[in-house]
């Protein structure tokens, strides 16, 4: 591990982390006070998981660790070195968009798009955690880390629960 | 930051604190993470927890179910011997922030750094718990010091906690809509000898509500009970008189989930 300085001047170290992303295994030299969703954006240009609030509110940032929605805007890059990571990216499958992706696209699970990768995860979770014949209430509560500033939720539940019925939760 | 740590062991993460500067342990980063953020921390050098084995079980010996300082929320909040031995505190964890955040957000981490407007010290405190560190324990009566305060010293590490299984627990609070940390939280647990009753949100630590504690001793109503608002905090969410008036309601609705 070495040293150097960040944008304000600060004495940082830096850190090699070899993670895998979407199956693929990255290894990576990184400020130790990158934060993931930086990793994933920046080092490894994949800007489909997006930066809302940057407070671990709005959900925007989610990928799945491990198999668990996180957010990835609340761990550091030293904290996901071995870590297993799917993003937005990585749901397709040969162009064929993952069922949770296309309950989104066939409900009209979303208005300006913004918030729709940390659903699409929170929503591939939720069906994980409850199984193919989730209700809309239960939906509309495990969605409480998640916020739509277009204030569609209506359809993103639904989507959810299309999502979860067609195998979502894979 | 100028270093970040990930040792395996206990004895070398708490060679890593006391190796000089200001070292912070990093649990599961969802207080951390979000004060470095906002500058209120900057510390030096982080010694990153989740490398070290053994520090996520859960189990269950005669009259204390033991956690793990480096267990997740969810999983107190799912695992079956936490469950069974006392579900009040699996409901408590799945009180705290939302899914993605009781993915990352341990019980050592919740602990250590006292907020108080969290759920867990108040199940801590009324859990008559043991919290057990690197070198010592500390009971939970003598643990918790206000505001972010604890009795850990500089560089002590929590290792597990073990709470005593009662025979009736419950916890009720009033969350915040957006932060879902507690506006008033109260835990009430059933001895043989007694009840202890915690409250957390309401001032500058979690404490224990001890007219309460008499009045269900003796059989007597909490309808009348009433805590002073002079102690209590106001901010822009509620004033003092509110959080008072939610005590008693709180209170009330955790008499009446007891199990």
């Amino acid at each position: 591990m070495g040293l150097a300085q960040n944008q304000t001047g600060d004495t940082v170290a830096r850190m090699t982390i070899s993670l895998t992303v979407n199956s693929a295994r990255y290894t990576l030299d990184v400020s130790a006070d990158r934060l993931l969703v930086d990793v994933l954006r920046d080092h490894l240009h994949m800007t489909g998981t997006h930066i809302g609030c940057d407070t671990s509110q709005c959900g925007a940032c989610n990928v799945l660790i491990d198999g668990k929605a996180v957010k990835s805007c609340t761990v550091l890059a030293g904290q996901a070195d071995g870590a297993d990571i799917t993003t937005i990216e990585g749901l397709a499958k040969e162009g064929t968009l993952h069922p949770m992706q296309a309950a989104f696209k066939d409900a009209h699970g979303l208005q300006c798009g913004f918030c729709t990768p940390g659903m699409v995860i929170a929503g591939i979770a939720i069906a994980r955690r409850h199984g193919h014949d989730v209700d809309e209430k239960t939906i509309a509560h495990d969605l409480e880390g998640n916020l739509c500033r277009c204030t569609g939720y209506k359809n993103i539940v639904k989507a959810i629960k299309a999502g979860a019925a067609a195998g979502g939760g894979q | 930051m100028s270093s970040f740590y990930r040792p395996e062991t206990i004895i070398d993460a708490t060679g890593f604190a006391k190796s000089g500067g200001d070292a912070a342990y990093l649990a599961g980063g969802h207080t951390l993470i979000p004060a470095m953020k906002s500058r209120l921390r900057d510390p030096d050098a982080l010694i990153d927890l989740s490398g070290i084995d053994g520090l996520d079980t859960i189990f269950r010996d005669g009259d204390r179910l033991w956690i793990g300082a480096m267990t997740r929320h969810v999983d107190v909040q799912e695992n079956e011997t936490a469950r069974d031995a006392i579900p009040a505190l699996s409901s408590l964890a799945g009180l705290i922030g939302d899914p993605q955040v009781r993915n990352r957000g341990t019980l050592g981490g919740s602990v250590a750094n006292n907020d108080p407007a969290a759920d867990y010290p108040a199940a801590v405190l009324a859990l008559d718990a043991v919290i057990e560190t690197d070198h010592r324990q500390h009971d939970a009566d003598d643990f918790f010091e206000g505001m972010f305060a604890t009795a850990l010293d500089e560089g002590e590490l929590i290792t597990r906690i073990g709470f005593r299984v009662p025979q009736a627990a419950a916890y009720a609070k009033f969350a915040h809509p957006a932060s879902r940390y507690a506006l008033v939280g109260v835990f009430v647990a059933k001895y043989a000898e007694g009840y202890r009753v915690a409250v957390t949100g309401a001032a500058a630590g979690v404490f224990r509500w001890t007219d309460a504690e008499a009045a269900l001793n003796s059989g007597g109503s909490v309808e009348g009970l009433r805590l002073d608002s002079e102690d209590l905090n106001t901010d822009i969410h509620a004033s003092a008189e509110y959080r008072a008036h939610l005590a008693t309601v709180m209170l009330r609705r955790a008499m009446g989930d007891m199990k």
